[in-house]
């Protein structure tokens, strides 16, 4: 296979899920702070509720248009970019997908319509509803596609058919109430969530500092400050979740996030660290300087402090002791897997029933390894270290803070003068970037960390590819990146030029 | 309840949903044809925006059912999935490409700092629209034409030529579908807005402009239809599995199934109704050419879905090796997973009702130049 078509369709598909993740945390959240800002006008009556509602919906329609165009375009990127992977699990896969379409996207795309343009045209009730349709559509959307990625990081519900050579569902509920797609949909969410709550407090803030709408911005920080405090002790409960199943379901990915190169009972974690290049074995890191909290690593993986917690080096070479194998021996397992599917169906052709079932056997006892297979050497199962480890650190402290701003503001509102303590507001202008960077840099824990496969174990990046020409990758990569380039410049300029204007019909002070 | 369905009876009520939302999505191309007559029927800035605002509330109807259509195509026949989008490379990512500028047009186009300008936005709509329209009608034509391509005992499939689609182009059968389904979405477009614009000189420029694009559409349409029922069809043997060339196999279709061929002329004398409706008539009857049209659209698109997938006919032919022809009985989902795609195809109605009941309440009053003056949110 070559390797720069895979590169490239990983490269096309990362521009493209790093472009929709910048818009799509904000739908998700800010949707659902809008309809509590019109539940509260439809309660209170209050104009001044309504005018907040709608400016922050005018930011919420510039975000959703392009979070839209980039979405489209993920969504066919499987059939274009991994064909292989279409058919070799599209009985699964394609479900949640199709439920997106039916259930979700018609939903979100109907009630937007009656809230953007039914002000004046349904009952003030129907409005609201249609508001929460609106935040309900564009959170169900998200189940259905965190599902499907939830079920390439940990498949389940599902059988491989020799005969047609896929894998197929067994049950549905498997797949779609697995602990992992539970706690990816839960985690995934809660981070929108306070993604714009941070947003609309950042935003608030900068209202404070220039003195106008005053109002409007200490009751939409008010909103977004419970809002978010809330669900970022949520995002840290699901945290902890994603890593206890991690460490059972993806342990190469949990010790790459940590760098953990031997495994230990009582295994400390980094909490501050700097990486250095290794050249003992390849792809092995060591540390240039490291802040360690002993245990904790064992506790988070299986809540015990001396849980022995394997490393790399466990992984990729075996360690009979704690019952691990080798990725040498996995690829073998998985070799014997594809020999015994090609058996399988020259069987099939001349009819040879006893042959036939023999190869089946030998399928069935080691398909768990059947991606291993196109593996050539056993440290192609590790996946980027550096990126993994860094990333995982950059989430993790800024959602601390995060934590920390909701709580400032919390106290400030109810208890000083936000627009008085320029510290906080300057801080909490500045938190708008680094919710995004805490966003993506979740995502790409989670990307970065699976490689190389598409499905686990399954099936690698490798085999999964569209047989395409390089040269027709690069060129629709190049065509996208300098697409969603200028659409997110002008994204970024309409907000910002839509935050200036501020609410229309003039707003309050 | 679907449990009790056989195999086949799945398989087959799924190429009905298939052919269902293919239909909706090319009655509702209308908003593409639209976004291609802005400058032909609005002269004036308030009268374009007039124009854009129409169109702007109905636009995520379209793209959506394009994502679902795609969603439940990848759910229920994921070897067509898998061979066409990872074949016809360019085609889709052209269209993809399209439907990307046509995503963000409408809220940005009248921003203020919107980056582009707001011809740039303009610009986009109407490649959508013209874009968007003829690769489409080209792609579903293949399959009636067939492409070059082939799957392995793996069911991996490979396309055979290096231009991944492109080739579809150049072939007049599917240059006419193309180009067909542009002038009808422009004829569609012309008929919502006679029926849903209060505007006195662009409902005349819209009825000056129907039989200009009817005329194409019908010649393009005609021209179509009779490559098709005169030629040879890629029919399967219900023994043996194999594919092999039929003479008149569509034109065969059509009479051994005669809720396909009833469909289809019912269809082609509504869309003729509602085009004619217009230009004959002048009284407010004479604005529901749409309602016609658009029926007419759906029951003839329905009817060619129908007629490319069932009666042992290969809805997906490859041309480079006869035996890798999709059928839908052998690129479908297993039985499981269809069975449980049909449990949520159940919700269908239900959406198909809210759908009905908020585009009611949009426009239950006509637009005009002094609804968009005090409207909130405008394009």
């Amino acid at each position: 296979m070559d390797v720069s078509l895979v590169d490239w369709s990983r490269a096309q598909f990362a521009l493209t899920a790093i472009y929709h993740w910048l818009f799509v945390p904000l739908t998700l959240g800010l949707s659902f702070i809008i309809a509590f800002m019109e539940s509260i006008y439809v309660k209170t009556g209050d104009e001044e509720w309504k005018k907040i509602t709608k400016f922050w919906m005018t930011l919420f329609g510039v975000n959703f248009a392009i979070g839209v165009a980039t979405g489209i375009i993920l969504e066919f990127e499987f059939g274009t970019n991994w064909s292989n992977y279409s058919w070799f699990v599209g009985d699964i896969f394609g479900a949640p997908l199709a439920v997106e379409g039916i259930m979700a996207f018609f939903m979100e795309s109907t009630f937007i319509a009656v809230m953007f343009f039914g002000w004046n045209k349904v009952s003030k009730k129907f409005h609201l509803v249609s508001t929460w349709l609106v935040a309900a559509g564009a959170n169900l959307s998200a189940l259905w596609i965190l599902v499907a990625n939830a079920w390439m990081q940990y498949p389940t519900g599902m059988h491989f058919n020799p005969e047609t050579a896929r894998n197929e569902m067994l049950n549905f509920w498997e797949v779609l109430f697995s602990p992992v797609a539970i706690n990816k949909f839960l985690h995934t969410v809660t981070s929108g969530f306070v993604l714009s709550s941070v947003f609309v407090v950042g935003i608030s803030a900068w209202y404070l500092l220039r003195k106008r709408n005053q109002m409007l911005a200490k009751r939409s920080m008010l909103i977004a400050s419970v809002f978010g405090f809330v669900m970022s002790l949520f995002l840290i409960l699901t945290g902890d979740g994603s890593a206890r199943l991690l460490a059972r379901h993806q342990p190469l990915k949990f010790a790459a996030m940590e760098n953990l190169y031997e495994g230990q009972s009582n295994a400390p974690l980094v909490a501050v660290g700097i990486l250095k290049n290794d050249n003992t074995e390849p792809k092995k890191k060591d540390f240039l300087m490291k802040l360690e909290i002993p245990g904790v690593l064992s506790f988070m993986a299986f809540q015990n402090f001396d849980a022995y917690v394997p490393g790399i080096r466990d992984l990729v070479h075996g360690n009979p002791e704690q019952g691990i194998i080798s990725v040498n021996e996995k690829i073998a397992k998985g070799k014997l897997a594809i020999e015994a599917l090609k058996e399988y169906k020259e069987a099939g052709k001349t009819g040879d029933t006893a042959k036939a079932d023999s190869a089946s056997a030998v399928l069935n006892s080691n398909f768990k390894y059947f991606g291993y297979g196109y593996l050539e050497k056993p440290q192609d199962a590790i996946p980027p270290i550096g990126p993994a480890f860094y990333s995982f650190r950059i989430m993790v402290a800024l959602g601390m803070w995060f934590v920390l701003l909701f709580i400032l503001t919390v106290f400030f509102v109810f208890f000083r003068k936000p627009e008085k303590i320029k510290w906080y507001l300057y801080l909490s202008v500045l938190s708008i970037p680094l919710a995004y960077l805490a966003s993506e840099t979740g995502w790409l824990v989670a990307e970065f960390g699976r490689q190389p496969w598409v499905i686990q174990d399954l099936m690698p990046a490798s085999a999964a590819v569209s047989r395409l020409t390089t040269g027709s990758v690069q060129t629709t990569f190049i065509l996208f990146a300098v697409t969603f380039t200028l659409l997110l410049i002008a994204d970024i300029k309409i907000m910002s030029k839509q935050i200036k204007i501020g609410p229309k019909d003039g707003g309050e002070k | 309840m679907f449990e009790n369905l056989s195999y086949p009876a799945l398989q087959q009520y799924w190429w009905i949903i298939i052919s269902l939302l293919g239909a909706l999505l090319v009655f509702l191309l209308f908003v593409q044809g639209g976004q291609t007559l802005i400058y032909r029927l609005g002269k004036t800035e308030t009268e374009r925006a007039l124009l854009i605002n129409v169109l702007g509330r109905k636009w995520e109807f379209t793209f959506t059912t394009l994502v679902t259509f795609g969603g439940a195509f990848f759910a229920s026949f994921p070897l067509f999935y898998s061979t066409s989008f990872g074949g016809a490379y360019w085609v889709w990512m052209l269209i993809l490409f399209a439907f990307v500028l046509q995503a963000v047009s409408y809220e940005y186009r009248k921003k203020p700092d919107n980056f582009l300008g707001h011809r740039t936005y303009e610009a986009f709509l109407f490649i959508n629209g013209a874009a968007g329209t003829i690769l489409l009608g080209t792609a579903v034509s293949t399959f009636f034409t067939g492409s070059q391509f082939s799957v392995n005992e793996n069911n991996f499939s490979q396309w055979e030529t290096a231009t991944h689609g492109l080739e579809a182009a150049i072939n007049i059968q599917n240059l006419s579908l193309g180009l067909a389904v542009f002038c009808l979405s422009r004829v569609l477009a012309l008929l919502y807005f006679i029926k849903n614009v209060n505007h006195d000189e662009i409902i005349a420029r819209a009825k000056k402009q129907l039989l200009v694009n009817a005329i194409p559409f019908l010649v393009f349409f005609l021209l179509f239809i009779m490559l098709l029922m005169l030629k040879k069809g890629f029919a399967v043997d219900p023994l043996t599995g194999l594919v092999f060339m039929e003479p008149f196999k569509y034109l065969h279709n059509m009479i051994q199934m005669p809720v396909a061929g009833i469909l289809f002329l019912t269809g082609v004398v509504l869309v003729l109704t509602g085009i004619f409706l217009p230009v004959f008539s002048f009284q407010s009857f004479g604005r529901q050419g749409i309602l016609f049209a658009g029926t007419g659209s759906i029951l003839t698109v329905f009817a060619l879905f129908l007629i490319a997938g069932f009666n042992h006919t290969a809805f997906y032919p490859s041309v480079f090796d006869l035996q890798s022809s999709l059928t839908i009985y052998n690129s479908s989902s297993s039985r499981y997973t269809l069975t449980a795609m049909s449990y949520v195809s159940l919700l269908v109605p239900f959406v198909l009702a809210y759908i009905i009941y908020t585009w009611r309440a949009i426009n239950r009053k006509k637009i005009d130049i002094s609804e968009l003056e005090n409207e909130s949110h405008t394009y």
